[in-house]
């Protein structure tokens, strides 16, 4: 197995780094997409809160592999050419977005409601009650859920693999292709997921631990 | 739009009914048999057997936070080095099985530890032995508090049968690829088809958790 890795190191190490860039490239737009369509579903306005309950339920409910290969298939057919990194990344953001929608959405209705009036109360509006008073109490209290979700789009990413996008998954299957040891080489794949999701997992456990 | 006719021709809607048929079949085959040993699995975390529970309680989250992709990469081209060749289908439920029941493990030990401390105290003080005060009193309670964990990971688990689709297992994803596979054209309105099936069957069970968590509350 050390000779494996040794042997195909820059591969393993090329892998990862596509993956952990996908994961936070993706974390960092479906953070954006996610809290604004939670902000949708708590708005006054019923339009706006069918919206986001339709943009939730429908993602939520699709294979994220369905999702990846549409964008993977359709954008280069109809509208410009990407890869699959690209369409990859692209089909994991709006996934987890609804995810950490739902999340986030969960976090603000937790606020106790009495904080929305009163800074409305105070001449707010209320898009300013929502950015200074209500979202920094209900970051805090998702932080837990936020880091389970960030470690299942990093297990997510390895559907990348379907798309040929250069990550983890997709390395390890060239290796363990070229050098017949499957066995060993997706130890070694899931050994190089495990750097990542299990620190994570564990520091969330202590964050939930000392919030509770 | 003649594509869009073209493409639900009935021998095609009824190949990704038939792709769906499998997906479902694999999914609940996996998730009765995930649901028992995942309540083995946590009852054994809970019960604090020492070294035994830690060493259960490890693997659980080393499981848990591997890709299921790896799982079912690992089991059909990883367990014939060791001489067992499961066929597509069964890798599948041997795969999702494996990767479920951690996941169930833990939904069920968060249960059980969500269920009073008390309760389990009072059904020992009036001389139960531990596991007539498990099976009696504590699980009943901690399975109703979990239904809705349960069913969100039972969502989870129709949707990442999907992913089986690389070891060429006839659901629905694959099924969808050999119709597109014909004619390019065919591409949107199968990917619509098959979103619009997934979406039917896991909106539905979201809507029975909602409505028996409503019920029970």
């Amino acid at each position: 197995m050390i000779k494996l890795l040794v042997d195909n190191w820059s591969s393993f190490i090329s892998g990862f780094g596509w993956t952990v860039l996908s994961s936070i490239v993706a974390l960092f737009f479906s953070l954006i997409i996610g809290s604004l369509f939670a902000i949708l579903e708590v708005m006054p306005s019923k339009v706006a809160r069918v919206i986001g309950n339709v943009y939730v339920e429908i993602f939520r409910n699709i294979p994220l592999l369905v999702i990846t290969m549409f964008f993977y298939l359709v954008i280069p057919l109809y509208v410009v050419k990407i890869n699959g990194f690209t369409a990859g990344t692209i089909g994991l953001t709006i996934y987890t977005s609804a995810f950490i929608a739902e999340t986030v959405r969960s976090g603000i209705n937790s606020v106790d409601i009495g904080q929305m009036e009163a800074s409305r109360a105070q001449g707010m509006t209320f898009w300013q009650a929502m950015r200074y008073i209500v979202l920094p109490q209900a970051f805090k209290l998702v932080i837990p859920p936020l880091g389970n979700q960030f470690i299942n789009l990093v297990k997510n990413s390895s559907v990348l693999a379907f798309v040929a996008g250069f990550d983890l998954m997709y390395q390890g299957n060239a290796i363990a292709s070229t050098t017949f040891e499957t066995v060993n080489t997706y130890i070694v794949v899931g050994l190089f997921y495990l750097v990542i999701t299990l620190p994570i997992s564990y520091y969330m456990q202590h964050l939930e631990r000392k919030l509770a | 739009m003649q594509n869009w006719i073209d493409a639900y021709s009935w021998i095609n809607i009824r190949f990704l009914l038939q792709g769906l048929g499998i997906t479902i079949l694999i999914s609940v085959i996996s998730v009765v048999l995930s649901f028992i040993f995942g309540s083995i699995l946590g009852i054994i975390r809970y019960a604090k057997i020492p070294y035994f529970s830690r060493i259960i309680g490890f693997i659980i989250d080393v499981v848990r936070n591997l890709p299921l992709l790896l799982i079912i990469f690992f089991t059909y081209f990883g367990l014939p080095a060791f001489g067992f060749k499961p066929d597509t289908i069964p890798a599948a439920i041997l795969a999702m099985t494996f990767f479920e029941s951690m996941m169930i493990a833990e939904i069920i030990r968060s249960g059980i530890l969500a269920v009073d401390i008390g309760q389990m105290e009072a059904a020992r003080a009036q001389g139960m032995k531990l596991g007539q005060a498990m099976w009696h009193v504590i699980l009943p309670q901690a399975y109703k508090k979990m239904i809705p964990a349960l069913v969100s990971q039972f969502i989870s688990l129709i949707k990442d049968t999907s992913l089986a689709t690389i070891i060429v297992v006839p659901e629905l994803m694959q099924h969808g690829q050999v119709v597109y596979g014909q004619n390019p054209n065919y591409i949107i309105p199968v990917f619509v088809i098959m979103a619009v099936m997934y979406f039917v069957v896991c909106y539905a069970l979201s809507l029975l958790s909602k409505y028996i968590d409503s019920r029970m509350a």
